[in-house]
């Protein structure tokens, strides 16, 4: 287990001309659970590849507790990592498969057949696996054979860093939660510094201590799930964290009011002028719904009933607006909406200026 | 049970019949020489096994055989080795690839006639490349007169044409392997070796099994070159079958014993070939009948 420190990592798949990757600097603590958060192609898989050594970062060091490691091929840097789909060792059995890892070990690294052999018991006990143990790894459903992927990562109880890099995207529904569970215990028990790479917000915020979010190769916020809930530092995690997503509505600022279309909101304080685009961000959960009267009225498009409660989404002059709407609460004939003032936060060019409260 | 569907039959009519003209008529023409005799005139008389029991005890159809098994088999363990070593040598992008890839085929481009009779000049000691090279060099080489040297001229221009066919095949397992193979072989922290034992040897092993599988037929059967580059010679020392069998059809006009020895010939190469089939399919069998018990179902 160790601490990894980015320092300027950045990568270029095209000698230069663009950045799949820019630069950042980022510590991962010894010990912690982290997700990688962010769409397809925004540079999550490559940075955990630089990380692993998969990859050769195109500028920056990487260093594992204060020692630059940029120079060591994946072999010597001893880090798990479990890919999006299953690779196994077909001619192998299961307990075979696991015990892969541990039986490469040569000088003073290596393990004597006996503790090999109680790692990989339990490796095999972790995840459930007594019944296939014997078994070749040819022919087992997807499910197995990516828990024996994950196992791989596992039996290596002494590495620096398990990556996962979107490990759950074969895996049934109802096996994901049960899996995400055990590796949660997993990692109470052991402790590893653990890397998730995800583009699935519940998998991330149920995984992890400490989501890192990117986009488009930057990294756009750090922060604990309940942080990225309240103070999304960029619009772009305000929409892709929460279901629905932050509602982001431009605006104009007048001292401690802002202004949409002619309304006035009142906002928690007062603003200087700011240059570059203003924009309002309130979260659906922070709409209230009431008669048109008593706020500023809108029209509805839809509701849909997801159970617990209901997503209002409305109209409101040209800017569509999302509402989460409490079980029993009817929908006005007349419909408006008022704005919590302390979950307000104002953005200046995307980024974050002032939050609520 | 899917219920009899009547028009497929128009479907498959045409392949049948071309299968019954091409190769099934032709097989019964064969089986029916096999037990007959003829004093020409087109006059034929019933001789029932006779003509197998001959040529299953002949001395001539044994050395053939022998000839040929050998031939075979130091073909196979020469040409499957050196394809897999240069299809992993091969690169795996850039522009290097279809450079080696039509360097590689041109082998295979090439009648095999034609192939004989290059390799008959290359190896002559008076005019030839090769053959005069090493008699300038000093070694006694003589192809038309020292069966080692026929032999050996046999194989080289063997895996001179064949090697590239192994090499294809093998290299088109080895780019269907996805990159998180090695990628996890790395983590893992495997020996180049391992990678090549746990990850493309497996990977390789279907088209290995069609490798040997056309190498043996193919070598098994060989004719053209032999008889372009040899002609069976010096002596009999490089008469294989095919070209035992040529001899007493066409050459002796034995129709009869021919005919069993094709059919004795035909049925050596169904055997080997299933063995071969049955031998390196057997680990697929193996688990699938594992996956039984306890499996999904």
């Amino acid at each position: 287990m160790a601490k990894i420190t980015l320092n300027n990592i950045a990568h270029s798949y095209d000698g230069g001309s663009s950045y799949a990757l820019k630069a950042m600097s980022l510590d991962w603590h010894d010990g912690g659970a982290y997700a990688l958060l962010g769409p397809s192609g925004c540079g999550k898989t490559t940075l955990l590849n630089i990380i692993s050594g998969l990859l050769q970062p195109s500028e920056g060091q990487l260093l594992f507790d204060d020692v630059d490691v940029s120079g060591l091929p994946t072999e010597q840097r001893n880090i798990a990592q479990v890919f999006q789909f299953p690779v196994l060792y077909d001619t192998m059995t299961v307990a075979e498969n696991l015990a892969f890892p541990l039986r490469n070990r040569r000088g003073a690294d290596k393990l004597s057949a006996a503790e090999i052999d109680t790692r990989v018991q339990q490796a095999i006990a972790m995840l459930g696996l007594e019944a296939l143990a014997g078994r070749k790894a040819r022919g087992l459903s997807a499910d197995d054979k990516q828990k024996i992927s994950l196992g791989r990562g596992l039996v290596r109880t002494d590495v620096n860093a398990i990556l996962f890099d979107e490990p759950l995207t074969v895996i049934d529904p109802h096996l994901k939660w049960q899996l995400r569970t055990q590796l949660k215990q997993i990692h109470r028990q052991f402790g590893h510094t653990m890397i998730y790479v995800t583009h699935d917000q519940t998998e991330a915020l149920t995984f992890a201590d400490k989501v890192v979010v990117m986009l488009a190769g930057e990294v756009v916020q750090v922060g604990t799930p309940q942080q990225l809930f309240d103070t999304p530092q960029h619009t772009f995690v305000g929409k892709f964290i929460g279901s629905p997503g932050m509602n982001v509505l431009p605006c104009e600022l007048a001292g401690n009011q802002a202004v949409i279309d002619g309304h006035h909101i009142a906002l928690p304080r007062e603003y200087p002028v700011l240059t570059g685009v203003p924009e309002l961000g309130i979260r659906p959960e922070f709409v209230r719904l009431v008669e048109s009267h008593e706020g500023m009225p809108v029209q509805i498009v839809a509701v849909e009933d997801v159970g617990r409660h209901r997503i209002v989404r409305a109209q409101l002059n040209s800017h569509p607006l999302d509402i989460v709407l409490p079980e029993h609460q009817p929908v006005p004939s007349a419909p408006g909406v008022r704005f919590e003032m302390n979950r307000i936060n104002i953005y200046q060019n995307s980024q974050l200026v002032g939050r609520g409260s | 049970m899917k219920p009899w569907n009547n028009k497929a039959w128009f479907f498959v009519l045409p392949v049948l019949l071309l299968v019954a003209f091409s190769a099934i008529i032709p097989l019964m023409t064969v089986v029916n020489y096999s037990v007959q005799d003829s004093f020409g005139n087109n006059e034929f008389y019933w001789v029932g096994l006779e003509w197998f029991q001959e040529v299953l005890a002949s001395e001539r159809f044994h050395n053939s055989l022998m000839r040929n098994l050998l031939f075979s088999g130091i073909i196979l363990l020469i040409e499957i080795p050196l394809g897999i070593a240069v299809a992993l040598a091969m690169p795996r992008r850039g522009w290097g690839v279809s450079v080696c890839l039509v360097l590689m085929a041109l082998p295979l481009l090439i009648p095999w006639n034609v192939v004989g009779t290059i390799w008959q000049v290359f190896a002559r000691v008076d005019i030839g490349l090769l053959g005069h090279t090493l008699a300038s060099m000093g070694i006694d080489y003589n192809y038309t007169q020292d069966t080692i040297d026929a032999w050996i001229t046999l194989i080289v221009m063997d895996v001179w044409h064949w090697t590239s066919l192994v090499v294809l095949l093998c290299y088109s397992g080895l780019v269907s392997i996805p990159d998180a193979y090695y990628q996890a072989a790395r983590i893992d922290g495997a020996s180049r070796w391992a990678v090549f034992r746990y990850i493309q040897l497996p990977k390789m092993r279907r088209v290995l099994v069609i490798a040997v599988l056309l190498r043996f037929m193919d070598s098994f059967m060989i004719y053209t070159e032999p008889f372009v580059v040899t002609g069976g010679g010096p002596g009999n020392a490089t008469t294989f079958l095919s070209i035992d069998l040529v001899q007493m059809a066409i050459g002796q006009f034995d129709l009869g014993p021919a005919a069993a020895m094709s059919l004795v010939y035909f049925l050596i190469i169904l055997l080997i070939s299933w063995v071969f089939y049955t031998v390196m399919t057997q680990q697929d069998n193996e688990s699938v009948t594992d996956t039984r018990p306890g499996g999904v179902q």
